[in-house]
């Protein structure tokens, strides 16, 4: 049973629950798999790491829970420290380049890394960070298409904002194939 | 009758249990909710605030739990289908009017998104220990009924379900969800409003003066009448004869409360939703409601690879309880094994079934969060043990 199980872990505000909302979204809703998302709640969804678990799978998903994350995406160092920990063997890091100093990695793990905070910022708002790494985490994760993923953040976006969410994600995908 | 294509939100879905509960109450026609927001189920009635303007509901936001349990009652008696939502604090202090709308025979819809307790315990985790008090929580013999989803998906077909079986017996029924499960997202598919059956309420058509509102016929299930509608309609929470009216004598409540009783008690059969997973020929029988059903599913298939008879008796409806079927099973199988999270409450149902001829044994947990899949494992094998 192919189950693969996402952490992705931030700080509040910087959209962490949106994607994993939207990975999860892309493929259960348009790449027809099966995927379960569950949010932190409790203090730690209000201000400090804040994190978000999907699996994805070819099946139903029984234990809706993940035991050992096989692919991270983090967006700040608190989230690094808690949560990398936790990635399993060989598993698939992305960190956000200039806010995730990464240190001690254990060998095995393949870990990749985008300044999505700049490339945000060039254009033009820092806010959709979190969608440049979605099309980052997208081209080079394998888990959902491409298209199914677009959808996703086309549809999960406040309305008005959808041209300049999908450019953030287009940015992040080709800065995968550099 | 078909829902109300108005309330219907067709297609797919990625939404959480809480969302698709007030998606399922909609659907289901729901036009009236009181509550207290309460963490984990506030995102139930977030939802309906919001919703409802848009398709003629009335929310309110009320003082407490126990204003908004009667509220509903009172949306009822005026016409409306109407439900009430929270979670382990604010169903205690709901208790006494669960007993009125199942002394009134009101139907009506209480949702309880479990959280760890006693008291205010863990507010934003899962338990399953509020399930005794859905079966005994209000004082006095009545009959409930309680059921339990395992996913979003089931939050709103089990919410459909609920409001149904509320009409169709007119009593309370709960709506058992847990932590886990409302805070879950996942895909769900909301049907075309004309593929959605609902029970309507059960109107008397007749004139006033032949109505006498708590005569049942063969089905012991009374018809109803709007409060305003021009009938002379009492409803009280005292024991009452057909008129409604306050009858103090032993037979009146004989005759009352048993009629409470037979009217779910006789129809368990018709209530009763199971589903069973090779139990035909199983050694052991693991006995799941609610989000258990999902995290003993990798113990089971352990299990099974390992070369043991295990099936999975996994409960939609708890209350009532299918004894019959447990009955069964006890007289042919060597062991059940009750995982749930808290100390024991329906394992408690499956041993008085069981009544000695097989072990019942109780997987436990205190809640917090769900069970590791290890645990319920441990529980099959440990109960092949010392036979």
């Amino acid at each position: 049973m192919a189950r693969t199980e996402i952490k992705i872990g931030g700080f509040g505000g910087q959209g962490v629950i949106l994607s994993g909302y939207i990975i999860g979204r892309a493929a259960s809703i348009y790449d027809n798999k099966f995927a379960t998302m569950i949010q932190a709640f409790g203090p730690e969804a209000r201000g400090s790491a804040c994190s978000a678990q999907v699996i994805v799978a070819e099946d139903p998903i029984a234990y809706p829970y993940i035991t050992s994350p096989t692919q991270m995406v983090l967006m700040s160092q608190e989230a690094f420290s808690r949560f990398s920990p936790e990635l399993a063997e060989g598993g698939l890091l992305i960190t956000e380049e200039d806010l995730v100093t990464v240190r001690n990695l254990r060998p095995g793990i393949r870990h990749l890394s985008i300044p999505a905070t700049r490339i945000a910022e060039e254009l033009g708002k820092r806010m959709v960070l979190n969608i440049v790494m979605m099309g980052f985490y997208g081209a080079v994760a394998g888990v959902t298409s491409k298209e199914a993923l677009r959808k996703a953040v086309e549809v999960s976006v406040p309305k008005g904002t959808e041209a300049l969410n999908l450019s953030a994600f287009e940015k992040g995908w080709t800065f995968a194939g550099r | 009758m078909n829902a109300d294509p108005a309330g219907v939100l067709t297609g797919a879905h990625f939404i959480d249990g809480d969302h698709a509960c007030c998606e399922g109450a909609i659907a289901a026609g729901c036009r009236f909710v009181a509550g207290y927001p309460i963490t984990p189920s506030t995102e139930v009635v977030e939802r309906i605030a919001e919703r409802f303007p848009r398709v003629g509901g009335v929310f309110i936001q009320m003082e407490d739990e126990i204003a908004s349990s009667i509220a509903i009652q009172g949306a009822v008696w005026a016409g409306k289908k109407a439900m009430t939502v929270t979670s382990g604090p604010g169903f205690s202090l709901m208790m006494e009017h669960v007993g009125f709308a199942a002394m009134t025979e009101t139907p009506c819809v209480f949702v309880n998104v479990q959280r760890a307790g006693p008291s205010t315990g863990l507010p934003t985790q899962p338990a399953q220990g509020d399930m005794m008090q859905a079966r005994w929580g209000s004082h006095g013999d009545y009959q409930a009924i309680a059921v339990c989803p395992n996913s979003p998906q089931e939050c709103f077909d089990l919410t459909i379900k609920a409001f149904n079986l509320s009409e169709q017996y007119r009593v309370p029924v709960f709506l058992m969800m847990d932590e886990c499960v409302g805070h879950m997202t996942e895909r769900v598919l909301i049907p075309p409003a004309e593929e959605i059956s609902l029970v309507p309420r059960r109107w008397f058509l007749g004139s006033p003066e032949n109505y006498e509102p708590f005569r049942a016929g063969p089905d012991m299930v009374p018809q109803m009448v709007k409060a305003g509608d021009g009938f002379h309609i009492h409803v009280t929470g005292l024991t009452h004869d057909e008129r409604g009216y306050p009858n103090m004598s032993v037979p009146a409540q004989e005759k009352l409360v048993q009629r409470l009783h037979d009217k779910i008690t006789k129809h368990s059969a018709t209530i009763a939703d199971y589903v069973e997973d090779q139990v035909e020929g199983a050694d052991i029988v693991v006995v799941t409601y609610g989000i258990t059903s999902r995290t003993a599913l990798p113990a089971i298939e352990r299990a099974r690879k390992e070369g043991l008879k295990v099936g999975h008796l996994r409960l939609v409806v708890v209350w009532p309880f299918p004894e019959h079927r447990i009955r069964e099973l006890a007289s042919r199988i060597s062991a059940f094994v009750v995982p749930e999270m808290n100390m024991g409450q329906v394992v408690l149902e499956v041993e008085r079934c069981s009544a000695g001829k097989v072990p019942a044994t109780l997987v436990g947990h205190t809640g917090g969060t769900v069970h590791v899949p290890e645990d319920i494992y441990q529980g099959i094998v440990n109960s092949r043990k010392g036979r």
